[in-house]
Order: C-alpha cells, then sequence, then structure tokens
C-alpha cells in the first residue's frame, strides 16, 4: 500500500505523563502507514504512522529522536539540528535519542545514496516549526494575549509588551492540546541559528571515551561466538568436511552447516549469495572459535552455473551466474575483447559517426580500474537470537528494510516478528547495504537454538566480495582543423556492470555525442561503493577532458566552463543530468580558492576535476610534487554544491575524508583474483592510505545559497581521482589511465 | 587453559584462558572491555591499540600470557570522564567520522605524547602511521595531537 505525503497524517500530538508535549511526525515525505506498533517506544498507540518525535517534558528537556543509521555521515547530528532550528530550541539542551529500530515502523530507516538530509530537509522543519507555533499558541492562551505578539528564542516564549516569559517546558502540557496548525511559517533560512553553525557530533564524548556503541560490541547474556567459513574462491563450493579435530578444540560447542538460499529461491534487491553453503563454528570465545575453524577439513568443489532470480523495484529479472575460477588478468583481457565488439546504446545525439569521419584529429583513450574492497574498519557481524515465533537482529547495517524482508521469507517469520536493532557502523561506503551476513545469523541462531553472535575475520571480509566492480571505458573525441570539438563518444563496460552515466555531462554541450556500455557477467559479487559507477567514470571522464583541453590548447578550468556555457544557453538532446550554473558554480569556486592561474609553486604541479553526482557538485584542485619517486600530495582545494549546509564543520570533516579516501583509493586500492582467489586478504597486502600519505593541507569550501540541501558523503569522492590523476601527469609528464596509480607510477619511474 | 593475574586500568582480574589468547579477545570476550576493537587481528590497522606499561602496543598480537603482572591501560582506563587532553581534543576537533578507529588512534596519540611532548609533523605521522581510519580522519587527527600537545 503506497500513501502519498498528506498534512494530515503528518503531524499528530498528545500530552505526557508527569508534563509536557510530544509531537510525532514522519520524517520522510513518503509515509507509510506502519503494519505494527512499536516495540519498547513510548510513542503513542494512535502514532503508529509516525516515525519520529519531539517531546518536551514539564522540567524542559527537549528530546529530539533520531532514526537514521549513523555511520559517519554525522545524521544523528545534523537531522536533529534541523528540527532544533525551526523550533527554536536550545541546541544545548537538546537531547538527540537514537530511536528504536522497526523497519514497519520506519520508512526509509537507511543510509545511502546521500539522501539522508535531502529527504528529511522539509518534514523535519514542518515538524519543528508546528510544535513552536504550537507552544505560541498556548502561550497566547494562557497569557491572554494575541498569538502574534508571542515570540521565541532559544527555548524561551515571551510577551514583550507585559514582560511574561516561559520556558517551552512550562508550557508544554497546554501545547499538547493545541490543534496541529494547517499551515506552518518556516523560518527565512537567513534567520538560522543552528543549522549552518556548526554543532558538535553528538556521540562524540561516547566515541573518546570506548563506549560500547558498535554491532561488534553488543553482546548478550549466553550467547555463543559464530564463524564460518566460505570457500576459498569465486567459483568454488563446499564439498565435504570434517570436523573431528574442531570439534575437540577447547569452547566450541558445535559445527555444521547452512545453506544461505534454497535453490530456486527468489531473491530480492541488496540480497546477495556470494557463497550459499557455509560452514559454521560455534564455541564460546571468539579466539578458541578462530583457532578451532583452522582445524576444519573441508574439500571444496567447482560449482556450476547458477540461476538466480531478482525480483527489485517491481522488476523481476534472471541472472545467469556463470561457473568457473576467474583471474584478473583474463578479467582485463576479456574486457580489451568486449570493448571492440558492438554494445548497447544508451544515448545518441546528433551524427557522431559522421563527425568522426570527419575528423582532422580523433583523441582516444582507454581507462581502467580494479575491484576494490569495502574494508569498514568494522568487519561485518549481527547478532543474532532467533526462535520458532521470532527473531532479534542486532547489527551494523545500512538498509534494514531490505533486510528484514529477506530474514521473513528465510525464517518463515512475519515481519513483525523480526525485530532488527541496528548499531552504530564502523564504516558502511555501501557494503552494509548488503545484509548476508543478517541472514547467516539468524539460521545459525536458528540451527544452535541460541543466541549468536557471528563474526567475520577481516579475511572474511575482505575475501567475501561485494566488491566495487572493475570497469574500463573508452572515450574517443573528434576534433576539426581549427581544434573545435565536434563529435565525443564514450564506450564503458565492466564486470559485471559498466559506468556509463549518458545523460551527464559533457552530455548536452557536444552536438554529436553517442554513449554505449556492455558488461560481462561473473561469479564475483559486486555492490554499492560510495558514489558507485561514480566513483569510476569520474576520474576517467575528468582525465579525458584535461587531455582534450591540453590537445584544444585551452586552460582545463576553461574549457569545461566553455562546455557549460553551451550546455546551459544551448543544450544538445533532452533529460541532461546536470545544472550548469551549478556546475559551473564548484569549478569557478575552486578556480578562485586555489588561485588557479596564478603562477604556480615551481615544485609542485596541480590537477582539476569535477562532477556532479547524488545531486550535488563538487571540484577539487590538487597540488602535488613526486619525492624519492613517491607522489606527495601538497593541498588540496575542494569546492562544493550540496545547497545549505547544515553542520559546516561536520560537513567539512566528511569533505576532506572523501579526498583522503579517494586519494588512497586512486593511488593503492586494488583487489587481485587468481583462479578465483582474492590475492589480498589483510591490510599487509591490501593497502589502505595511512597518515603519512594524506595532503598536507586540505581546504573545503562550498557554494553559498539558499537551496535546500543535497547529499554529500558520495559526490566529493569520485572527482578526487580524476584531480589526482591530471596533477600526477604535470608532476611526471606521463598520463595516467590504470588504477590504482602507484602501480603505473613505479612501472614509470622504475621501482 | 591457564590462570592469569591481569593489571587492567589499575585493578587486578582474574581470567582462565589459553596462554596464546591476544589481550584483545581477554578485554573483549572475558571483561567485557569493548573500548578496544578488532580490526584486522595482525598488528596492521591499530584498532586494538592499548598501553603496556604505559606504551602503545596492539592487543591483537599480545598473548595474555605476556602481559600478567604488567599494566595495562585501555581506553576506558584513560580518564573517567572523558577528561584527557587528547579525548578533549578530540572533541574540540570533531575528530570521529564513523568512530570506530578512534580508541586506538587516542591510545595511540598518548603514547605519542607522553615520549614526545612536542612532535612535528613528521613524527605525528611517522608515529601514527600504524593506524589506519577509512573515514580519512587523518589530517584531523594530527590537529587534534597538536593541540593535546599544547595542553
Amino acid at each position: 500500500m503506497k500513501n502519498t505525503y498528506s498534512r494530515r497524517s503528518f503531524i499528530k500530538v498528545s500530552a505526557i505523563s508527569g508534563g509536557g508535549m510530544m509531537l510525532g511526525f514522519n520524517w520522510f515525505v513518503k509515509a507509510k502507514p506502519a503494519e505494527i506498533l512499536s516495540k519498547g517506544n513510548d510513542i503513542p498507540p494512535e502514532w503508529v504512522e509516525m516515525n519520529g518525535y519531539i517531546k518536551i517534558t514539564g522540567d524542559n528537556v527537549i528530546k529530539i529522536m533520531a532514526p537514521n543509521p549513523e555511520f559517519g555521515q554525522n545524521v544523528k547530528t545534523s537531522l536533529p539540528m534541523i528540527v532544533a532550528e525551526e523550533l527554536d530550541a536550545d541546541w544545548k539542551s537538546v537531547v538527540v535519542e537514537q530511536a528504536s529500530y522497526d523497519t514497519s515502523l520506519f520508512v526509509r530507516q537507511m543510509a545511502g545514496g546521500s539522501q539522508s538530509v535531502r529527504t528529511t530537509w522539509k518534514p523535519l522543519r514542518t515538524a519543528g516549526a508546528s510544535a513552536r507555533q504550537m507552544l505560541r499558541e498556548a502561550a497566547a492562551q494562557v497569557w491572554n494575549v494575541p498569538v502574534e505578539e508571542v515570540t521565541t528564542k532559544t527555548g524561551v516564549l515571551y510577551h514583550e509588551k507585559s514582560g511574561k516569559s516561559a520556558k517551552y517546558g512550562e508550557l508544554a502540557s497546554k501545547a499538547a492540546a493545541i490543534p496541529i496548525p494547517k499551515d506552518v511559517q518556516l523560518k527565512g533560512v537567513k534567520e538560522f541559528k543552528i543549522v549552518r553553525h556548526s554543532q558538535k557530533n553528538v556521540d562524540g564524548l561516547n566515541i573518546v571515551t570506548g563506549k560500547p556503541l558498535f554491532g561488534l560490541d553488543y553482546r548478550k547474556e549466553g550467547m555463543l561466538i559464530a564463524m564460518i567459513q566460505h570457500p576459498p574462491a569465486f567459483g568454488l563450493k563446499l564439498k565435504s568436511y570434517d570436523a573431528k579435530e574442531a570439534l575437540g578444540m577447547p569452547g566450541i560447542k558445535d559445527v555444521f552447516t547452512i545453506k544461505l538460499f534454497e535453490e530456486g529461491e527468489e531473491m530480492a534487491a541488496f540480497d546477495t549469495r556470494t557463497f550459499n553453503d557455509a560452514v559454521v563454528v560455534l564455541g564460546k570465545t571468539t579466539w578458541e572459535v578462530m583457532n578451532a575453524r583452522k582445524k576444519l577439513k573441508i574439500e571444496w568443489e567447482p560449482a556450476s552455473e547458477t540461476k538466480e532470480t531478482v525480483v527489485a523495484w517491481g522488476q523481476k529479472r534472471e541472472n545467469v551466474i556463470p561457473a568457473g575460477l576467474e583471474s584478473t588478468e583474463s578479467h582485463y583481457s576479456k574486457m580489451q575483447e568486449m570493448a571492440q565488439k558492438p554494445a548497447k546504446q544508451l544515448r545518441k545525439d546528433g551524427d557522431p559517426e559522421a563527425a568522426f569521419q570527419n575528423a582532422a584529429r580523433i583523441i582516444e583513450r582507454t581507462y581502467t580500474a580494479p575491484f576494490l574492497a569495502h574494508n569498514t574498519m568494522e568487519p561485518m557481524n549481527c547478532f543474532a537470537h532467533v526462535t520458532d515465533t521470532e527473531a532479534l537482529l542486532v547489527a551494523p547495517l545500512q538498509a534494514p528494510e531490505f533486510a528484514e524482508k529477506t530474514l521473513a521469507k528465510r525464517l518463515g517469520l512475519p515481519v513483525e516478528k523480526i525485530d532488527i536493532q541496528m548499531t552504530r557502523m564502523g564504516g558502511g561506503f555501501g557494503r552494509r547495504a548488503y545484509g548476508h551476513y543478517l541472514v547467516e545469523a539468524a539460521l545459525i541462531s536458528r540451527k544452535a537454538k541460541v543466541p549468536v553472535k557471528l563474526i567475520y575475520t577481516r579475511e572474511d571480509d575482505m575475501t567475501y566480495g561485494i566488491y566495487r566492480p572493475t570497469y574500463t571505458v573508452t572515450y574517443r573525441a573528434a576534433l576539426d582543423a581549427n581544434k573545435n570539438l565536434i563529435g565525443f563518444h564514450v564506450k564503458g563496460g565492466g564486470i559485471p556492470e559498466h559506468a556509463v552515466h549518458a545523460n551527464r555531462f559533457p552530455a548536452g554541450a557536444i552536438d554529436n555525442y553517442l554513449a554505449e556500455g556492455w558488461e560481462i557477467p561473473s561469479n564475483i559479487t559486486i555492490g554499492a561503493f560510495r558514489a558507485p559507477r561514480s566513483n569510476f567514470i569520474a576520474g576517467a571522464e575528468q582525465s579525458f577532458l584535461d587531455e582534450l583541453a591540453e590537445a584544444m590548447g585551452k586552460d582545463p578550468i576553461e574549457f569545461r566552463l566553455e562546455l557549460l556555457k553551451r550546455a546551459k544557453e544551448n543544450p544538445v538532446g533532452a533529460n541532461n543530468d546536470y545544472d550548469a550554473d551549478r556546475y559551473a558554480g564548484v569549478l569557478n569556486l575552486v578556480k578562485e580558492k586555489s588561485g588557479w592561474g596564478s603562477p604556480e609553486k615551481r615544485d609542485l604541479h596541480r590537477g582539476v576535476a569535477a562532477y556532479f553526482c547524488h545531486n550535488s557538485y563538487a571540484a577539487h584542485v590538487i597540488d602535488m610534487k613526486m619525492q624519492d619517486g613517491q607522489p606527495v600530495v601538497q593541498n588540496v582545494y575542494s569546492a562544493m554544491d550540496c545547497g545549505i549546509v547544515v553542520n559546516p564543520d561536520a560537513a567539512s570533516n566528511m569533505v576532506e575524508g572523501a579526498v583522503i579516501d579517494g586519494i588512497g583509493n586512486a593511488l593503492y586500492g586494488v583487489l587481485t583474483l587468481k583462479d578465483g582467489v582474492p590475492e589480498q586478504s589483510n591490510f599487509n597486502t591490501y593497502r589502505i592510505i595511512r597518515h603519512h600519505e594524506i595532503p598536507k593541507h586540505i581546504e573545503v569550501h562550498f557554494v553559498e545559497n539558499d537551496i535546500d540541501p543535497t547529499g554529500l558523503g558520495e559526490p566529493p569522492f569520485p572527482p578526487v581521482f580524476g584531480a589526482l590523476a591530471n596533477a600526477l601527469y604535470r608532476a611526471t609528464g606521463k598520463r595516467y589511465y590504470r588504477q590504482p596509480f602507484s602501480k603505473e607510477l613505479s612501472e614509470t619511474q622504475g621501482g | 587453559m591457564a590462570k592469569f593475574n591481569l593489571k587492567i586500568n589499575g585493578k587486578i582480574h582474574r581470567v582462565d584462558v589459553d596462554p596464546s589468547t591476544p589481550m584483545l579477545w581477554v578485554l573483549r570476550d572475558h571483561l567485557d572491555l569493548q573500548g578496544t576493537k578488532y580490526g584486522c587481528g595482525m598488528a596492521l590497522c591499530g584498532a586494538c591499540t592499548v598501553h603496556l606499561n604505559g606504551t602503545a602496543m596492539r592487543s591483537c598480537v599480545l598473548p595474555v600470557s605476556a602481559a600478567e603482572n604488567q599494566e595495562i591501560t585501555t581506553i576506558e582506563g584513560l580518564s573517567p570522564n572523558g577528561d584527557h587532553p587528547v579525548q578533549q581534543a578530540w572533541l574540540e576537533h570533531d575528530v570521529a567520522q564513523c568512530g570506530y578507529c578512534q580508541s586506538g588512534q587516542i591510545m595511540s596519540a598518548v603514547s605519542l605524547l607522553k615520549n614526545n611532548p612536542n612532535p612535528s609533523d613528521e613524527d605525528i605521522e611517522a608515529f601514527m602511521s600504524g593506524n589506519i581510519c577509512r573515514c580519512g580522519t587523518y589530517s584531523r587527527i594530527k590537529a587534534a595531537i597538536k593541540t593535546a600537545a599544547k595542553q
């Protein structure tokens, strides 16, 4: 059942026992009615469709509930800030409560797609403003004055003429009886006192004192530790195992197998079945289970081709998962082969074939990037207690909505009997949208009939798959005799998906344009990774534009601005998926802040890149030098346009992190395979950027505008790859086409 | 299995575990001190950093048998209320994103400052390079260490 946004069901109010008011509201614009009452939550039963609340107690404690999962994007702070702003509360006295985690109660209680602030901005403001309006009405009644004369300031109501004042808490019970206002006046953005002003992370103290906030920290009396042994290679499956020795090890309770999905079972969005059969070791403590698992004697055998039926977003599709042991080397040669074949046309403007036929010069470049592992610092884990009648799961995860449906089906329990509690996540980056570890933990608990905590070791985590796909793309540009750009062709592919966004820049700026894509199926499982697809294509596209600008004798920023001007004034085609003004805005801002065009310091080399994805715009300028054959990034200037910045310092932190993450992945990130076996399994072989490798100086600037906020977790990440490649070119005189760049660098430097 | 006397955060604990058990799992599984984090199990990421007699040590590779009767400090024992200057500096710079690695980062930073109260950028980079942060909060960590050094 689908409900659209309606004012009537949007806000509800009630008095609370002991004095005070509670205003319930929906955090999300598209709300669905809840199927059940919340558990362990003090939301009144008639509020089942509400998924957020503001509570003002008689003693003036203001609580705001934060329902979204937190993995470092700081929504637990920024979303309540939005409510507090319109409520005109004193931020210092606001207590943020983590909501009880109930996917039947909370809609879009997920982290992903840089959507949290964007989708909650209006509802949160309206809710805060409604509560404030009701408090003012209550004051007007009690003081017997016109409501227009009642003002508020940081949690206090005032009537200037009579000199009366009252804290919100004093009038909260009275306000609970006021009818919910039909229309409320939202603040002008210029009046903001909390939003747009940096506020500290509400969990800061808990983090620096080591409080048990994360999934791995969750414990319950009587729980056992579980680990699973998955096949050592993609393309293998369990044949048989001998657990005699493992079972004899101290602390070990049981060894058995689980099957993630039954054969032929329909799968849903975010369901994955990398390794369907796994051997489980169950014991008292983590160390005992780790040691016993090493004593398992397991025989693996080649898996045959598998058919998967996936029903996602209302569409049913059949996936054929090929058999075989795949290697990186053969992946790259297969991709080269496929790149020569005809591909699926994604967009065509004008007559690109003619443009290329008539070209005075054609520039063609091919870019590649490897699989990447997310490597969240906290490996996958899940607590599960499943009985015949209900299931409790406690885990760090991004998208409980998806996991819950699969669990219900897999356990044969109604969704209302499945309670998923989300902990703080030790990183996500997309990885924790895939809830296979919840299903595994649930199956283990059901079989063992005890509460269990499933723990992945780093090695389990890194070799499990759900990787960022491996990609390639070939760009071609046609120039006429006067070096004018007359044709553009992008043809991308990958395993198992391509990364081409056909309607993104420079589509719309070039008369003759062609975008194509192709894909190669694989048994290596993949998943969303911070800014999916953009995280590859942005770097490739921005490197190519840089090279193109050089060939055309143009400044790289001016060249992009010219294209954007064309796209704005006389756009080619329809559906161009960007706003040329805002795109140009970040380029102009980064140009100004980096002092672009002013004489560069002699030992520094700079590169620029910009990109639009997830509704926000980002541009970076990177200054670097080579020192002993190693790249040293000196300065990074970042310009962002994500509309109104809710929490500026935290937003800068996120962009700084994206810059570092981008440089790290561009230089070092790589997951390779040999005969189906991942060749990296821990941080000794998988290189993550470290303290001494980060830029010396990162400067983050935001375009100041009053546009409703969009996302920030993903957009700054993709263009970092391009800015770095372009800076590397100026530092070394060589273009970098294959990630990770450190490998190409060492080849160049003879190291 | 063997019995060990452990002095953790100033208190004596007795545990009965296999002598090879890393301190990390003794802390987490036996003593319910969850502030020390698991990240790699091979002393590669620093998430599990504790102090052994005041010096930073990766507890994931420190067998309990080697820790007996020595002073162990974990993040929980650094200060009663988070008022250690390093923790305060972390709050001032609002360092954390996901926060998972920060116990280990803080324990390393405290150890660094103990031996080198006024570290240069290079000192900080060299000492802290064993602590990974996937969110990329490194520049704030460095700034926080400098702030703490001034205290």
